[in-house]
């Protein structure tokens, strides 16, 4: 069981910038998140994309943000747990026990959701009848590829994830890659490499495919993959590898009893608490009047929920608000050096 | 302004006047159309405001830019007549335009 005052749920811009606000003021904090790295939508989607409405910050991308709030939070030596999802919590007297999808346990005072959307889980097929397969037969992440030694593997997708495991597995594996336009989207090198693959005969390649349907009872015998142009053709596969990217879900995050409003929670603006007392949400999942889905909003949501959370971490201690350019206290926790 | 039916997976339609310079996602979103979720709020980034263009209106609509076909092979169950309604801005030559929503978003 970990114990600290704050738990954080999101890895994303909006919770990295609240664990220094939790810093400051003395508040110890531990981060969650599913993705396996830190920073959240702006690594996870757009890490080249340039973001201008960062406050006197007149230019940087998504990764370039994540690694600045990285580096202003490295006084805390804050420990994150990437790729994991908290799927429970409960309150045990006055405590927060939070327990993820890995088994890792936490005790804390308050909890601050900053999870966005909602947590990034892969893509599937559209094709229902396949999910009971999921996991078995039906893949879409890969742990160990040594289990399609020899065996057919038909991987779907155009991106990068796609193509790297076609060229790595067509070493031990027969291939089929399958994708649903011509173009590929991933890097050039991996598109050209895949390409001389199938020249020489290590990999099969069809575009403007997609799947169709799957054959077989105890498990999938084969597989259908059907044209743009509506005709149907017949894959017989150990494996089928699906590479669609990420989507995000709200997930667990209802069943907690909280207030919810589509896929936000509505909070007071005060502290941006939840219905429960010591859940606090922050960034693009929270709701209120005048809301506004931009970074520069979840900081500022970040900083109030910070001094929501002090009460529960200290409630014998009065919250004094100070300056970080001349209080020696918040210097020292971050480690300034006079 | 131009009249914009958004027809969902399971039939029921609902046109909706959406002013000019907005797109068919914020079209659908600020009036609570169900189907089209639109997670990344517009920037061409995760494929859940994915809608089928009928097709006599698919060839009418200015053509994808660079970035949406990539971004629609994320899309659930993507067809030919796939766009990205957060890439369709609205305008008055778009009156009339009809979409489907489809089953899910992902």
């Amino acid at each position: 069981m970990i114990k600290t005052d704050t738990l954080i749920i999101g890895a994303g811009p909006v919770g990295l910038f609240c664990v220094h606000q939790l810093g400051i003021i003395g508040l110890k904090s531990e981060v969650v998140d599913n993705l396996d790295k830190i920073g959240g939508q702006c690594i996870e989607l757009y890490p080249d994309k340039p973001i201008y409405d960062i406050p006197a910050v007149p230019e940087c991308t998504g990764e370039e943000l994540t690694n600045n709030l990285i580096e202003q939070i490295k006084a805390f030596k804050t420990n994150f747990h990437l790729n994991e999802r908290v799927e429970e919590i409960k309150k045990v007297d006055k405590k927060w026990i939070t327990k993820t999808n890995k088994g890792t346990e936490f005790e804390s005072l308050s909890i601050i959701i900053a999870a966005g959307v909602g947590s990034f889980e892969p893509r599937k097929f559209p094709t229902k009848e396949i999910d009971k397969y999921e996991g078995k037969q039906i893949l879409y992440s890969i742990r160990d590829k040594t289990v399609f030694k020899d065996k057919t593997v038909c991987i779907f997708g155009g991106g990068d994830s796609a193509l790297d495991w076609a060229i790595e597995l067509s070493n031990t594996s027969k291939v089929i890659l399958v994708h649903r336009r011509d173009d590929f989207r991933g890097m050039q090198a991996s598109i050209d490499k895949a390409k001389q693959l199938k020249e020489e005969g290590k990999i099969e390649i069809y575009t403007k495919y997609q799947l169709e349907s799957a054959q077989g009872k105890e498990k999938i015998e084969s597989i259908n993959i059907k044209h743009d142009d509506e005709s149907i053709k017949e894959i017989k596969a150990d494996y089928i590898l699906g590479f669609f990217g990420l989507i995000m879900k709200l997930g667990p995050i209802a069943e907690w009893g909280l207030n919810l409003d589509k896929k936000t929670i509505p909070v007071n603006t005060e502290s941006f608490e939840t219905n429960k007392e010591g859940i606090f949400a922050i960034g693009d999942i929270c709701s209120y009047p005048g809301k506004l889905k931009l970074i520069l909003s979840g900081f500022h949501e970040g900083a109030l929920a910070a001094r929501g959370c002090f009460k529960y971490a200290k409630p014998d201690e009065k919250y004094r608000f100070e300056f970080t350019t001349s209080s020696k206290s918040v210097k020292d926790r971050l480690g300034v050096k006079e | 302004m131009a009249k914009i039916t958004y027809i969902e997976h399971s039939g029921n339609a609902q046109t909706i006047e959406v002013t000019n310079g907005l797109t068919v996602m914020e079209g659908a979103v600020q009036n609570d159309i169900p189907g089209i979720d639109a997670d990344c709020g517009g920037g061409m980034a995760c494929a859940t405001c994915h809608v089928y263009v009928t097709e006599e209106w698919f060839d009418k609509l200015p053509k994808k830019e660079d970035g949406e076909e990539d971004m629609l092979d994320m899309a659930f169950e993507p067809k030919k007549n796939s766009r990205l309604s957060c890439q369709i801005i609205v305008s008055d030559e778009l009156d009339g335009l009809t979409v489907n929503t489809p089953s899910k978003q992902g």
